[in-house]
């Protein structure tokens, strides 16, 4: 652990990072809340990649979703309402170093944060964003977010949501430098870790939106989708999503899904009967805004100077007899 | 209006040169339509004249739109120059000559009041024998009311002298005009020739040389046709200088300050700072990022700042109004964060490219809950730059929100100052990313000062989470009574102790007498002006001007006491007293004296106005003459 001296701290490269190592405060989340096992999943990626945890930021805006720095033993950014993305951004941009990771909730992304999620897959900066979709704020006690089904019924939609839900996928991939796009289910922990996984190992932006149960106001939301297996389209390749043979057990409906292919990516994301699994789309060539404005110069003494020199010459009215 | 003599405005008086009138100082105006270039003819010409040794005041007058309707009264764009034999600090009272490019152009300048009488009026003459009958009519219009007003009006060919050289008159009427004022005042023309070629670097020889053609023309036509001629005295320069306006001296102070992140939204009239930044802040390590909005903008600052590198968000009051939750935050959070609200006429949207200083109430009050934050003001160009640096290392050191604000008067407003000598100092040293010490927590408040260690992600042992709801001293989200009112004592305790490194104003004039006028940011070069004038006089009138507004120093409450009567003078809003329905117990007050009333329990009056303009030295003058009336 940390913080027991600071000779063992200066060998941290010879520490084997346990689970427990990347465990904080007990969650506070509901008995039953599909909150949790996002949370276990994500410790178990970094207990595989043995990331240390100083090196680690995860960033949140405001809802049950965006507790999840408090439990992480990492660095954690519990932010405002919405504005979880252009903050990692702004820690990421000269801090290469430092894996960034963002949790948000439907509300906190798609609505009050959409403008943010919009830019981040255009800027495409490096690190791993997950949305935790449970169709319906929960933290404010059950109103309706953009991704709640037409017609269920929440304190703001007493008679029941009365538009469309939003697709955050179709959004998604319409956006421009989009780079890595995936959907998985929290029900399915092996899908899961393995597609936070081969997010964490993409270059650029990895944009994950997991279906999560709410077990005190959408607890059968999912139930059509839950109860139909086939009606999830598991989507592999390659190196693509890793299906473990008893999960194809289950669900049948496996697809092989060349992720460069958007066109394809599209369709099945547009496709309202039957919910892809896996990653829709993933392009390493797009170059990230980390990269592209990464400094040129160090921003020393000396360097300063001299750049304040020349502008001080540009601008400046020297003595005559100079 | 109509005058029983006919007068005559002068075409091209063929009078030989007599010797130049030494004068103290003049004030010029420019104006045309938006994209003619009257304020690139201006600013070469300020800046020909600082480098000659005047001092210098310029001044945009700068319309909402990039191209309003041409030849309209309230589309005018143009640029004030004050000139004079010593430092210059304001825009000054009203101009002694100007030069239009159309008659509507000049009405809009001459019915606000900006012509002294009888100014001399060099007018382009190409619309008095218009082909379009309305324009011929307006501009004899213009010219009966020019001249019943007995104003000297000069019509010139400017246009027609321009198509000699060039091809489209609108991108070359400007530097013939810089010929001719630079024959009139005299100036160097191997300096104006210089200011050309650099104007005009990016552009390239086949742009330099017929703007240098045009320049030589405009001198030697004024020097062949007009009968009057300046010269502004001024002692040799003895110390490197720079020119330049309050937003690049923004943007300077920012790569002097070690910062490295500027993070901004476009809106005027702070955006050119971020132009000017973007063009040169990489080559001092550090970057410009243009945001999808002005919360982003200020979130991605407090990223960066949070992960090590203190950065700056630049805005406008309507910006800042948007970022007031991610203030709230960094305030919270205790995460160092400097912006820039560069102010413009409000309220809302308001006076886009128009000068006022509304933003101090909410700049100080912007976030729900109480929110303590730094907020200090520029008084001058030069102020500027060295505000960065300031604004910094009170952000680091105190781990807070430092809100800088300039106004749209510093912002154009050019000025010559010192060459800056660069100290290491100026810079941040590069963030730790040492083990942090055992037992380290990361809101450990001294109990005496507030302050705490900041802990930089990537140092091991210091593993926090940050958050902005109420939270323990070990950042754990806590809800308790104890809890909250803890941290809110602590951050507040902050602002107390850097209270006491600040040192008392010094007061302009007697420590005590019958006025004083108390002011904040660009006001100050016209109220110390009015006050020079007024103590010339005769009158006991001092001035007080403030830099840091929150907190405010110590002693200023005694300064306040020793004067029978308190004046603020601001540019933002505040009830004319002498209205029907306004009595003491409904009265709103400017922004600084509802503060100064607040702490000090001093009768504090107000003169205060939103016309959008910079404050008239004359102004101020008359006031205090009419308040001193009132006293004695």
């Amino acid at each position: 652990m940390f913080g027991v001296s600071i000779d063992n701290l200066l060998n941290l490269d010879q520490k084997y990072y346990e689970i427990d190592d990347y465990q904080s405060d007990i969650p506070r989340w509901c008995p039953g809340c599909g909150d949790n096992g996002i949370l276990t999943a994500t410790q178990r990626l970094l207990r595989e990649e043995q990331i240390a945890p100083e090196k680690t930021v995860f960033v949140s805006g405001i809802g049950c979703s965006s507790r999840f720095p408090h439990y992480m033993n990492t660095y954690g950014f519990h932010s405002l309402h919405g504005r979880a993305l252009p903050i990692a951004e702004g820690i990421k941009i000269r801090r290469p170093d430092l894996h960034v990771f963002v949790n948000m909730g439907d509300g906190d992304c798609f609505s009050i944060g959409a403008a943010h999620w919009i830019h981040a897959l255009r800027y495409n900066m490096n690190m791993v964003a997950m949305v935790h979709d449970n169709n319906i704020y929960g933290l404010t006690k059950k109103q309706a977010s953009p991704t709640t089904p037409k017609g269920l019924k929440s304190n703001t939609t007493p008679r029941g949501a009365v538009l469309e839900p939003l697709n955050p996928l179709v959004t998604t991939l319409a956006v421009s430098n989009v780079s890595f796009v995936a959907n998985v289910v929290e029900w399915i922990p092996d899908l899961l870790f393995d597609v936070i996984k081969k997010a964490f190992h993409h270059k650029g932006f990895s944009f994950i939106r997991i279906l999560q149960r709410c077990p005190h106001f959408t607890p059968h939301v999912f139930d059509p989708i839950m109860n139909e297996p086939d009606r999830l389209r598991l989507l592999t390749h390659d190196d693509g999503m890793v299906i473990p043979d008893a999960i194809k057990k289950i669900y049948k409906n496996v697809e092989t899904h060349d992720p460069s292919n958007i066109h394809k990516a599209r369709e099945y994301a547009s496709d309202m009967e039957t919910i892809p699994i896996g990653i829709l789309f993933r392009d390493e060539s797009i170059p990230t805004y980390d990269d592209i404005r990464k400094p040129t110069r160090p921003n020393t003494p000396s360097v300063i100077n001299e750049a304040l020199q020349q502008e001080f010459d540009k601008f400046g009215i020297k003595p005559k007899n100079d | 209006m109509h005058t029983t003599e006919t007068p005559q405005s002068k075409t091209a008086p063929t009078g030989q040169n007599a010797k130049p009138t030494v004068i103290d100082e003049h004030i010029i105006e420019i104006v045309s339509d938006s994209g003619e270039g009257a304020q690139t003819a201006g600013q070469a010409f300020g800046t020909i004249s600082a480098r000659m040794g005047n001092g210098i005041w310029t001044v945009e007058i700068i319309p909402a739109e990039i191209e309003p309707p041409p030849r309209t009264s309230s589309g005018a764009s143009g640029i004030r120059i004050r000139l004079g034999s010593n430092q210059i600090t304001n825009m000054g009272n009203e101009a002694d000559i100007i030069v239009a490019f159309n008659e509507q152009a000049l009405l809009g300048r001459e019915e606000t009041g900006n012509l002294k009488k009888g100014a001399t009026i060099i007018l382009e003459n190409r619309w008095k024998d218009h082909t379009n009958n309305v324009i011929r009519e307006q501009y004899a219009e213009v010219m009966e009311h020019l001249l019943a007003e007995g104003y000297n009006v000069i019509e010139i060919p400017m246009e027609e002298e321009t198509l000699k050289i060039v091809k489209n008159p609108r991108r070359g009427k400007n530097m013939f005009v810089l010929g001719m004022l630079s024959y009139i005042y005299s100036r160097d023309m191997e300096l104006a020739r210089e200011q050309i070629r650099f104007a005009f670097r990016k552009k390239g020889e086949k742009v330099i040389a017929p703007n240098l053609q045009l320049l030589e023309a405009g001198y030697n036509w004024a020097k062949n046709n007009l009968d009057f001629q300046y010269e502004i005295t001024s002692p040799p320069i003895s110390k490197p200088m720079v020119v330049t306006n309050g937003n690049v001296a923004i943007g300077m102070g920012i790569m002097a300050s070690g910062m490295e992140v500027c993070a901004m939204y476009p809106i005027t009239p702070a955006t050119s700072a971020s132009h000017y930044l973007s063009e040169v802040f990489e080559n001092a390590g550090g970057m410009v990022h243009q945001a999808e909005d002005e919360l982003a903008a200020c979130a991605f600052a407090i990223g960066a700042s949070y992960a090590g590198k203190c950065a700056v968000t630049i805005t406008s009051g309507p910006g800042m109004a948007l970022k007031t939750e991610l203030l709230g935050l960094a305030s919270m959070a205790e995460i160092p964060l400097v912006l820039v609200d560069v102010q413009r006429g409000g309220p809302s949207t308001g006076l886009p490219t128009k000068v006022e200083q509304g933003d101090l109430l909410s700049a100080m009050f912007n976030s729900p809950g109480d929110n303590p934050k730094v907020v200090l003001a520029p008084s001058t160009i030069e102020d500027c730059f060295y505000s960065m640096i300031t604004a910094r290392k009170i952000a680091e050191t105190f781990r807070i929100p430092v809100l800088v604000l300039s106004d749209a008067n510093l912002a154009t407003g050019q000025q010559p100052y010192p060459r800056p000598e660069f100290k290491e100092e100026w810079v941040a040293p590069p963030y730790d990313q040492n083990p942090v010490p055992e037992g380290t927590i990361p809101y450990d408040w001294d109990e005496k000062t507030g302050l705490s260690r900041r802990i930089i992600p990537g140092q091991p042992g210091g593993l926090f989470r940050v958050t902005g709801l109420a939270h323990t001293r070990d950042g754990h989200v806590a809800y308790g009574a104890g809890v909250n009112q803890e941290g809110c004592d602590k951050r507040s305790l902050k602002i107390a102790t850097f209270q006491k490194t600040l040192k008392t104003p010094r007061v302009y004039g007697p420590e005590e007498g019958d006025l004083l006028l108390v002011g904040w940011g660009s006001t100050r070069g016209a109220i110390e002006e009015a006050v020079d004038k007024a103590r010339k006089e005769g009158l006991t009138v001092s001035s007080l001007h403030l830099k840091f507004l929150m907190p405010m120093a110590s002693g200023i409450g005694e300064i306040l006491k020793k004067f029978k009567k308190v004046i603020t003078v601001e540019i933002n809003f505040s009830d004319n007293p002498e209205r029907e329905m306004i009595t003491e117990e409904n009265r709103r007050y400017s922004n600084l004296a509802w503060l100064l009333r607040a702490r000090y329990l001093v009768d504090v009056d107000n003169f205060s106005n939103v016309h959008g303009q910079p404050l008239k030295p004359s102004a101020i003058l008359e006031m205090a003459r009419r308040e001193l009336k009132k006293l004695n």
